[in-house]
């Protein structure tokens, strides 16, 4: 557990002491907080649903470009030679780079919060559904962190990773649109699968076990299928 | 120490490590001698747990390395090939990044980075990016990684490649140093090193070991052929040679230099336990031959070399 916690902890000061992490950020508010203002005072309404319902879709541009790099560029460098030559387990290194992750996707998501606290003073704001909204938000995150990990473990190079996460993350945010493209009896299955189905269902503040139970399975199939990567190239 | 049993390494179809065995005793340093492509890398990083055997057992210590990876971990220093290292990090950033995880605990961690900056020469660099840092500079805090927790074992894929000659001379008389009581096992295609440093070599080559032992046994067994060179001024060869063969246990002479107006240089082949110089050197003295050169060449271990890997 110590190196999972060390292995985290470098890989967020590797964000952090690079611009990455600022300029990602910034260009994450950049564009949710312009969608999000852009029509909220058309609807006259004071509550997030703006906010929550891109979320997935700029998730799924934002998060593989966080995750891209922490196992290809270990790769690249050589320095993955190094890294699991030291006492260290496969799943101390993965965890420690998914947390660092998930602690990524949550420092950005902090400043998002000034949105809430804005709408509070010119409405009535439900502050149940935001908070449902956040956690929704972080687990989409966690999940669409691990798909990235995932997609970074297959490769040394880091836009094939980004190109990867993206299309898994994308299919997983809109899979639930595009239901007339499958046959009938498919259509409960699938569209089961989709992340924004169930990221909309926390996002409304029902805290239903079932959305719970598929995002903690998408972080374990994420993971899982890293482990397996990391396992096969050696 | 470390005990290696039919280790066997493929990729995909192509065999890298052939079957190989060895022993390694605790305090002694083993060279791992090969051409390129060899199998020298794939077997370390084999040792090290970077690669999985495809098949075959490496034990080290009483730890088998399917079952108890972590624990043989914790004995190994290891030195990758060209040292890859976090580019973005500093040198000291990285060292301490290490040692934690490496598990030490603060003082001791402080006093052992300390330790290890005087041993490889890091003081002025250690607040420097890595990425700034020419190749030898590198592969000296690759070292200190190496030797952070100050290993039983420490495993060295190239140590001194790319590094200049005075650079080369400090890090041979570091690891002769740690040898003393470490057990060190380096990679190598440079001869001169495992001359210069080790106490044994394994020579591989396509995967398979071909010579397995210490260095003197390795010279004395091939020293009963050897070549003593001679250069004559003013003679004929056709009468050098007829003299000269009839010498016993003379194999061959052959002229080696083709230039009409230099001095004749001759190569005598003798397959002998005995010193021929004296019987030839009283054969010449009989005649009237200006002999301006005469000298054996003991095999070095780089004939030795080129004769065990050279193609059939």
């Amino acid at each position: 557990m110590q190196q999972v916690i060390r292995i985290c902890n470098k890989e967020l000061k590797d964000y952090f002491i690079s611009p990455i992490a600022y300029i990602v950020i910034s260009i994450f508010l950049l564009v949710t907080g312009w969608f999000f203002f852009a029509t909220f005072f058309y609807y006259n309404q004071a509550d997030l649903r703006n906010f929550f319902d891109l979320l997935p879709i700029t998730f799924s541009f934002f998060i593989p470009a966080v995750t891209m790099r922490l196992f290809s560029e270990e790769r690249n460098v050589g320095s993955y030679e190094m890294l699991l030559t030291l006492p260290l387990t496969f799943n101390d290194i993965l965890v420690g780079k998914f947390l660092a992750g998930v602690f990524f996707v949550a420092a950005a998501l902090v400043p998002t919060l000034a949105y809430p606290i804005c709408v509070a003073f010119i409405g009535q704001l439900d502050w149940g559904t935001v908070a449902g909204g956040y956690m929704g938000a972080l687990l989409l995150g966690s999940a669409f962190t691990a798909v990235g990990l995932f997609a970074s473990s297959l490769t040394r190079n880091q836009i094939i990773a980004f190109i990867v996460g993206m299309a898994i993350c994308f299919t997983l945010a809109l899979i639930d649109k595009m239901l007339f493209f499958f046959p009938r009896p498919m259509l409960g299955v699938i569209g089961y699968l989709g992340a924004d189905f169930h990221f909309k269902n926390i996002a409304k503040g029902i805290i239903d076990s079932r959305d719970i139970l598929y995002f903690i399975s998408v972080i374990f199939i994420g993971l899982y299928g890293t482990h397996l990567a990391m396992k096969g190239k050696n | 120490m470390i005990h290696v049993e039919n280790l066997t390494k493929y990729y995909n179809d192509f065999c890298a490590v052939d079957k190989i065995n060895f022993d390694i005793k605790k305090g002694e340093i083993l060279g791992l001698l090969g051409p390129n492509g060899a199998g020298k890398t794939t077997t370390l990083r084999m040792l090290t747990g970077y690669f999985m055997p495809t098949s075959g057992t490496i034990r080290v210590k009483d730890y088998m390395i399917d079952e108890n990876l972590l624990k043989i971990k914790k004995l190994i220093g290891y030195l990758p090939e060209s040292a890859p290292l976090y580019h973005n990090m500093l040198v000291y950033d990285y060292l301490d990044y290490i040692a934690e995880l490496r598990g030490m605990d603060k003082d001791k961690k402080i006093s052992r980075i300390r330790q290890l900056f005087e041993l490889c020469g890091l003081d002025d660099i250690m607040h420097r990016s890595i990425n700034e840092l020419s190749k030898g500079l590198k592969q000296r805090v690759g070292l200190a990684h190496a030797m952070m927790y100050d290993p039983e074992i420490l495993i060295l894929d190239e140590p001194t490649s790319g590094l200049d000659p005075n650079q080369i001379a400090e890090i041979r008389e570091i690891i002769r140093e740690i040898g003393e009581e470490k057990t060190v096992i380096l990679s190598t295609h440079i001869l001169s090193e495992v001359e210069a440093t080790c106490d044994r070599v394994v020579i591989i080559n396509k995967g398979k070991i071909i010579a397995d032992d210490l260095m003197e046994n390795l010279k004395q067994s091939e020293s009963q052929k050897y070549f003593i060179y001679l250069d004559f001024l003013n003679t004929e060869f056709q009468s050098v040679r007829n003299r000269l063969i009839e010498i016993e246990d003379v194999v061959n002479v052959e002229r080696v230099n083709e230039e009409p107006n230099g001095p004749l240089g001759v190569r005598i082949t003798c397959k002998s336990a005995l010193d021929l110089r004296e019987t030839i050197y009283q054969t010449i003295k009989q005649t009237s031959w200006v002999l301006i050169e005469f000298h054996k060449e003991t095999k070095t271990l780089e004939t030795i070399f080129r004769e065990l890997t050279k193609e059939d």
